[in-house]
């Protein structure tokens, strides 16, 4: 069998954030910004998606923060190992056109998506704003890479070690008063959302998020990733993953996250388990 | 034949139906008339030769007889167990009118069941044609097709979005059904015949819908996957899935057996299924082996469902409770569901299709107590790949529309199965899948 879906680099970027080069050729040759993959890790494994986070020939980009049995296992692979299965590019790509001035808005793991979508609306011909948030200033990703594409980029920490002490929100709302922008994008867990582009509602600035709800096929078959978008049931994997914030009804997709809490749980203690008996990690090596 | 106690077989995903000996098998066929005009070889959607199949099987010569049924259908195993045979081939066969019909679909199965295990010999396979066909989708009509047209000699290449091929024998019907080593053994058999299967494509996306069209020609069998939701309120609570994603969570992702494989279900104690066709009936029964209670829920009398005979019959064995002339209006629950409520319907006069048009009955509200409400009301044909193909013709309902020869408003674009039809069934994506195939011949043979 041919070596699809290598591994060609994993990195530990920040604590508990990791960067993998995966082969792809079909996924790579054809993906956008926005766009995901879904991956397997094995055949024992479930389909995690991930946002396609940068493309270099046959290879993308996935930047993961280890939080669940999944990501975890997947922290403890290394270059060279390979997947079972990566399917994509899924989803929309991001509405990339000329918009004047954009807003791109990271916040923890979410910063991993930004970049790709300042890239194509800089060649768009956008005046790009970059605001990247983390709780503390170890937890900061791609920082260098977001200022080389962005061309003004803001900082901020929820403690204050690095860059404004606050919320990205604030810095939004400071930079929305004193100027005009057109669009924004708010990528990052869904409370951040939620409460991110409350800040635009009141600028009337078109401003999109993209959704991460639970999802099974990714490819609009079992309506798992269902979300409601201005009083309408939406598919994320196919609809989106990127909506109109200020028409997504977040208390839902939040508790829909929370399906199945107790299992996650389950599944998390009994890996951990695992890789301290054996020191290996992942399924049984019966 | 016989079927496992249901007692046993709802703690397990196992087959039901053990199938037939072959003693069994050969006093079966040779109750058989050997009609001259056999009037079943009409109900069979691809025309196997019945008769003869069946002559083999009385005569013991099961391999002739395998060949025989796979001059007209490569997936005999499969349609064996699914076929609804009572309103086809069974339905029409002569004996039924007196007696009992001949039992084909469990013949069918029992020679493909006894050649795979004796090591299947492969139809002859053309010289190369060097003509390239993309097929779209690796469910029964997208199998079909390859097969036909690697017998053919043309270089055939699946594209399949999951990570396994089969379409809804794999993620949809589960195994106590459809043994998955069986829908596995019989698509080898096809990649043993030359087609080559890439899974991890969705085209349109991984494929671009130009890449795609740059084949020789394309045949379409993207199936229709997109869940109905019946749009009532509640529908998004936690504990609400459709019958797509709870099938694909157990048969797929093998959930039942979370946490050794990481994809979840829910367990619920009290679990409602609406629908009355082969689709609810399987969600039912996963549930039930998943150790719920449960709950049928259709509109209409049980007379009325649209589910294969057996399945209803196994259904009931095995303690689901049909509550049918009802119909749900809105899903109970404030974090999870904890009731649905539904109305019960009298059957007043008849619809377009024949069948009395359920109306609610005023007052007849009522609310059952759940933690879980599977939707399995129906889906449509998958939209992603064939609204990205540029003028590709489809009818009201998402359907791709062919000519009598599978042929799309694209001269080399043909499209098959339940993309076509709309969701219909195993042998009927299989039938128009061959007719598909052929025209795909004929175009290349003349070009
Ligand atoms: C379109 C999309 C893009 C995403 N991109 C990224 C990304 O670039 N980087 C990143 O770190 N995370 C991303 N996620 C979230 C990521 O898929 C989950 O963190 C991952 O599935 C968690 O799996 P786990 O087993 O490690 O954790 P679990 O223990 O299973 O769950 C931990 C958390 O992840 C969520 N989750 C669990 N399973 C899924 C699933 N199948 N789909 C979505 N969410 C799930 C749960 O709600 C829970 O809050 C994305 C999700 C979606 C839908
Ligand atoms: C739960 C259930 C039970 C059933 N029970 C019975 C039964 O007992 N008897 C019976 O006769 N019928 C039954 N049916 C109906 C029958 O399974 C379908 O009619 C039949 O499978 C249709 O075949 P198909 O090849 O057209 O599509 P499908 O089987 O749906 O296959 C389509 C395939 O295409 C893939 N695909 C879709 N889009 C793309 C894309 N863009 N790129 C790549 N791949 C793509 C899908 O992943 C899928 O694998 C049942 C259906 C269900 C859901
Ligand atoms: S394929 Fe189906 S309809 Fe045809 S003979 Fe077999 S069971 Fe009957
Ligand atoms: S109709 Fe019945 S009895 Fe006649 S050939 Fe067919 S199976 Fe045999
Ligand atoms: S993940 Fe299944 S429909 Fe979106």
């Amino acid at each position: 069998m041919t070596r699809l879906y290598t591994i060609n680099t994993a990195t530990e970027i920040a604590d508990k954030i990791f960067e993998f080069w995966i082969d792809a050729p079909q996924v790579a040759r054809n993906a956008r910004a926005g766009q995901f993959l879904i991956l397997r890790i094995d055949e024992k494994g479930e389909r995690v998606p991930l946002t396609i986070s940068a493309v270099d020939g046959d290879a993308v980009r996935v930047v993961f923060m280890a939080v669940g049995k999944t990501t975890e296992h997947l922290a403890t692979l290394q270059a060279g190992d390979t997947l079972a299965d990566v399917v994509g590019p899924l989803g929309k790509p991001s509405e990339i056109r000329e918009y004047g001035t954009c807003c791109l808005v990271g916040g923890g793991a979410g910063i991993a998506c930004t970049p790709i979508i300042a890239r194509e609306l800089k060649a768009a011909g956008n005046h790009v704003i970059g605001i990247i948030g983390s709780r503390n200033a170890d937890l900061l990703i791609l920082e260098d890479e977001m200022r080389e594409v962005c061309d003004e980029l803001f900082i901020t920490t929820d403690d204050g070690s690095k860059g404004f002490h606050g919320y990205a929100a604030d810095v939004l709302k400071r930079e929305l008063d004193h100027r005009t922008i057109d669009a924004v994008w708010i990528i990052g867990p869904a409370i951040m959302m939620k409460v991110t582009s409350a800040a635009t509602l009141p600028y009337g600035v078109k401003t999109f998020v993209s959704l991460n709800p639970i999802m099974v096929d990714g490819t609009g078959m079992c309506g798992s990733c269902r979300v409601t978008v201005g009083g309408e049931t939406k598919f994320a994997c196919v609809d989106g993953p990127e909506f109109d914030a200020h028409q997504v009804d977040f208390a839902e997709l939040m508790q829909r996250q929370r399906i199945y809490t107790d299992q996650e749980k389950l599944a998390a203690e009994k890996f951990a388990e695992h890789v301290c008996r054996c020191g290996e990690g992942g399924h049984c090596h019966e | 034949m016989s079927d496992r106690p249901a007692a046993t077989r709802v703690h397990d995903f196992a087959e039901v139906d053990q199938g037939l000996t072959a003693e069994e098998a050969i006093a079966e066929a040779a109750r058989c008339l050997q009609c001259k005009k056999p009037l079943c070889v009409g109900g069979c959607p691809v025309c196997i030769d019945i008769p003869a199949f069946i002559a083999e099987v009385a005569e013991g010569n099961f391999a002739e007889a395998a060949r025989l049924v796979k001059e007209q259908n490569m997936l005999p195993a499969i349609c064996g167990r699914v076929c609804p045979q009572e309103t086809q081939c069974e339905g029409v066969c002569i004996l039924g009118k007196k007696e009992t019909p001949i039992r084909i679909g469990a013949l069918e199965r029992f020679v493909a069941d006894w050649e795979r295990e004796s090591g299947a010999t492969l139809p002859e396979v053309a010289a190369p044609t060097g003509r390239r066909v993309a097929v779209v989708g690796s469910g029964p009509a997208g199998i079909t097709a390859a097969a036909d047209l690697a017998r053919a000699g043309h270089a055939v290449t699946v594209y399949e979005s999951l990570h396994e091929a089969g379409g809804v024998l794999t993620y949809g019907i589960p195994s106590f059904r459809m043994p998955k080593d069986v829908v596995k053994a019989e698509i080898e058999q096809v990649v043993r015949m030359g087609a080559e299967i890439k899974k991890n494509y969705l085209v349109g996306r991984s494929l671009p819908a130009e890449e795609l069209l740059a084949y020789d020609a394309v045949f379409l069998a993207t199936g229709a996957g997109l869940p109905s939701f019946m749009g009532i309120p509640g529908e998004n609570l936690p504990g609400v899935y459709s019958a797509n994603e709870f099938l694909t969570r157990v048969n797929l992702m093998h959930a039942e057996k979370f946490p050794a494989f990481d994809t979840p279900v829910k367990h619920a104690a009290r679990v409602a299924v609406i629908g009355g066709g082969n689709v609810a009936m399987d969600a039912a029964r996963v549930a039930r082996r998943l150790g719920a209670k449960v709950f049928l829920i259709y509109r209409r009398r049980e007379e009325d469902m649209p589910a294969r005979l057996a399945e209803v019959h196994h259904a009931k064995e095995e303690g689901i409770e049909f509550l049918t002339c009802t119909n749900p209006v809105g899903i109970i629950g404030d974090a999870a569901v904890t009731g649905l409520e539904c109305v019960k319907m009298s059957m007043c006069s008849l619809d377009a299709s024949g069948r009395p048009s359920p109306e609610p009955e005023t007052g007849s509200e009522f609310t059952l107590d759940v933690d879980m409400v599977i939707q399995a009301i129906g889906t449509s044909p998958n939209p992603l790949l064939v609204s990205l193909i540029p003028g590709l013709e489809r009818g009201r309902k998402g359907n791709v529309v062919v000519d009598e020869d599978g042929r799309t408003s694209i001269p080399h674009v043909f499209a098959g199965g339940d993309i076509a039809t709309g969701a219909a069934t195993v042998i009927e994506a299989m039938g128009s899948a061959k007719k598909a195939a052929a025209g795909i011949n004929r175009m290349l043979r003349e070009a």
